[in-house]
């Protein structure tokens, strides 16, 4: 008991005494959460740059404004934009879009009528295209018919919390456990340590252990914070939220012994882990809802653990699910990641 | 288990791939002997240093410890044995009672055994302190401290006080010798130094590629040369080979470039330097550097291997 003792006071005093990686594991979450809920929270004026190219024809145009100017397009429903005019030859004006600097250019066709040159695949030029073909008088928005959704659970930040919060068990579990066993590998501390009685597998469980308690901090802190902002809350059973951070938990931290089980290169250990992290980073469905993705991907990207584990808690967060919900995830979770301790534990190397 | 001596090697071998790391070495070491293991880098001492610690597992051949062995009784032979590696690091931010109470848990040892460790290796005042801002002397120190934690009954260093300055390594060697005075803890230590097998040791065993080229004390394996004593010269012209064998007798020699330098090992210094000495001046030669010595381990292992001890 002792020795379970020291080895996992040890954990927390090595994380405690890090600042960097406390800033890392705790700060950045929440700032990341604050950030970008606030930038897609609505509200507040937006500016957008459209380019103008006028060669001759446009005095016909009523409401095209002949020199630079600022249009504010838009209503107190749903917030301002602000359109930029600026009058630039075509050239100019081909170049703007190529830096980014507007996402569509106006022009006057030869008959006189007003045309937009724009990429139907970017939503943003898109919605600026209805903005000013409405503004240009093709139909009136109809203030009337525009309800906002501000039912909670629908908001940007509610998709959003519970994601960053299913990513941050995941980073902290790969990163930490990974990060610690490749120092200690490299400096020759777990061959010192084995050649002790220690009991590897208080070892092992005191990983496990500290990660839970320290990602449980983490995780509370992000709740508590964007909860005060936002907000934000969980709607369903806590009991069931409880079980899948430690399904997550328990399958990356299986991952991440096993994935740290063989070398004693930083940089080796730092690209298994990118290989293993970033395609579920970009996939599961964090930041913006996969379903975004062609179905065939889809069908992949449903089963990524961490989309399960993030669809999971964002259902308890915002659906109301219950701990009848999360069984099934929770035994899949949390078996595949003993599996793959077992796994990491037999090719594990101490020396 | 008693008349088991404490350590028992039997012709252990260890390959890597095409390299002969140990290549068939046997050795016993009794209760409160110390001995060196003493040879170069790549000389294969570590690696048998580490299979005695069950570190690593020998191809073939026996290690015992007391009489028992690695592959069932490994749990008992780890508590009698107490071991520094040839560098260890900590846990950067742990302090060093930190440390040693976390080793002590391992032995299940109490308190107590972390002061007495502390106070054995002289890191009481550096206690608090946090493993990555001490100075090279002081890790090793720790390490030894925890070697010491459970009051081994053998203690195996590999390179002890490698990079340490001359200050630090003797007060190494100071601790080793209060642990064997205090406790007759016996001892095994890899080393390249000569003068800290010699001051430690008093059996000595040279080792190279895998194998033991020799053993005893310092006095036995010097006793090889009869004694012998080493001229080393230099001038500015060469001197014909056959002259030297005019001067007097030697043991052996070994001359460099065109015979204006070279080494002679002499039985007896006092009647072949002066006959040396008269010839340079008969034949108007300029001395440029002479020096006289008696033989030390480094002679031996070069005229054994071809190259020195800290190669």
């Amino acid at each position: 008991m002792k020795q379970l003792y020291q080895l996992f006071i040890v954990e927390l005093k090595e994380y405690i005494r890090e600042p960097g990686a406390l800033f890392w594991s705790i700060l950045f979450p929440i700032l990341l959460a604050l950030g970008l809920g606030m930038a897609f929270s609505g509200g507040g004026n937006q500016d957008r740059t459209i380019a103008v190219v006028c060669p001759s024809n446009c005095q016909g145009l009523a409401l095209l404004p002949q020199t630079d100017t600022t249009v504010k397009i838009g209503n107190e429903k749903i917030g301002y934009t602000n359109f930029k005019f600026k009058h630039k030859d075509w050239n100019e004006a081909v170049l703007m879009l190529k830096q980014g600097k507007t996402s569509l250019v106006l022009m006057p066709s030869d008959v006189g009528e007003l045309n937009y040159h724009f990429d139907p695949a970017n939503a943003d030029a898109k919605l600026s295209y209805l903005q000013l073909s409405d503004y240009f008088g093709k139909k009136p928005v109809n203030e009337a018919e525009i309800e906002i959704l501000k039912q909670e659970g629908t908001r940007y930040v509610d998709f959003l919390v519970p994601g960053i919060l299913a990513m941050g068990i995941m980073m902290s579990c790969m990163w930490g456990i990974s990060y610690r066993t490749v120092d200690r590998r490299n400096k020759k501390l777990l061959r010192r340590m084995v050649a002790t009685p220690m009991k590897k597998s208080f070892y092992v469980i005191t990983q496990i252990a500290s990660n839970i308690l320290t990602g449980a901090l983490e995780a509370t802190l992000l709740v508590v914070v964007t909860h005060l902002v936002f907000n934000i809350k969980i709607t369903g059973s806590f009991i069931a939220l409880l079980l899948m951070f430690l399904a997550g938990n328990i399958f990356f931290s299986g991952l991440a012994w096993l994935v740290a089980s063989r070398t004693s290169k930083t940089q080796i250990a730092n690209g298994l882990i990118n290989l293993v992290v970033m395609p579920m980073m970009i996939m599961s469905g964090i930041y913006f809802s996969y379903h975004n993705f062609p179905d065939f991907m889809i069908d992949i990207i449903k089963f990524l653990p961490l989309t399960i584990l993030a669809d999971n808690i964002r259902s308890i967060f915002i659906e109301g699910a219950g701990l009848g919900h999360v069984l099934t995830p929770f035994a899949l979770l949390s078996g595949i990641g003993m599996v793959l301790f077992a796994i990491g534990i037999r090719v594990y190397k101490w020396y | 288990m008693s008349d088991h001596p404490l350590i028992e090697v039997n012709d252990v071998k260890k390959h890597f791939g095409a390299t002969k790391a140990v290549d068939g070495v046997s050795l016993q070491i009794q209760k409160g002997e110390f001995v060196a293991l003493l040879g170069p880098n790549g000389a294969g001492k570590t690696t048998l240093v580490e299979m005695i610690e069950g570190i690593q597992k020998p191809d073939t051949g026996s290690i015992l410890v007391k009489g028992m062995n690695w592959a069932s009784q490994s749990k008992e032979i780890r508590k009698i044995i107490g071991l520094s590696l040839q560098e260890t690091h900590f846990i950067d931010k742990l302090r060093v009672d930190e440390t040693l109470e976390l080793f002590a848990s391992f032995y299940d040892l109490s308190q107590s055994r972390v002061e007495a460790s502390l106070e054995m290796v002289g890191l009481v005042e550096k206690r608090k302190t946090y493993t990555k801002n001490l100075s090279g002397g002081q890790k090793q120190k720790l390490a030894l401290g925890i070697a010491f934690l459970n009051q081994p009954e053998i203690l195996l260093l590999d390179e002890p006080t490698t990079g340490l300055d001359p200050t630090a390594r003797r007060e190494v060697w100071d601790i080793l010798m209060e642990m064997k005075r205090e406790y007759n803890t016996a001892m095994i230590l890899t080393t390249h130094y000569m003068e800290e097998a010699s001051y430690l040791c008093k059996r000595i065993i040279m080792v190279d590629h895998g194998k033991i080229l020799a053993k005893g004390t310092l006095n036995e394996l010097l006793a090889r040369y009869k004694n012998g004593e080493m001229i080393t010269f230099e001038v500015d012209r060469g001197i014909e080979d056959q002259v030297f064998k005019k001067l007097g007798n030697y043991l052996s020699i070994n001359l460099q470039e065109n015979n204006t330098k070279g080494e002679i090992i002499v039985e007896s210094l006092v009647s072949y330097l002066p006959e040396l000495l008269k010839y340079i001046e008969n034949n108007k030669l300029k001395l440029i550097s002479i020096e006289c010595r008696k033989m030390t381990l480094d002679d031996l292992f070069i005229t054994m291997t071809g190259r020195h001890l800290s190669d």
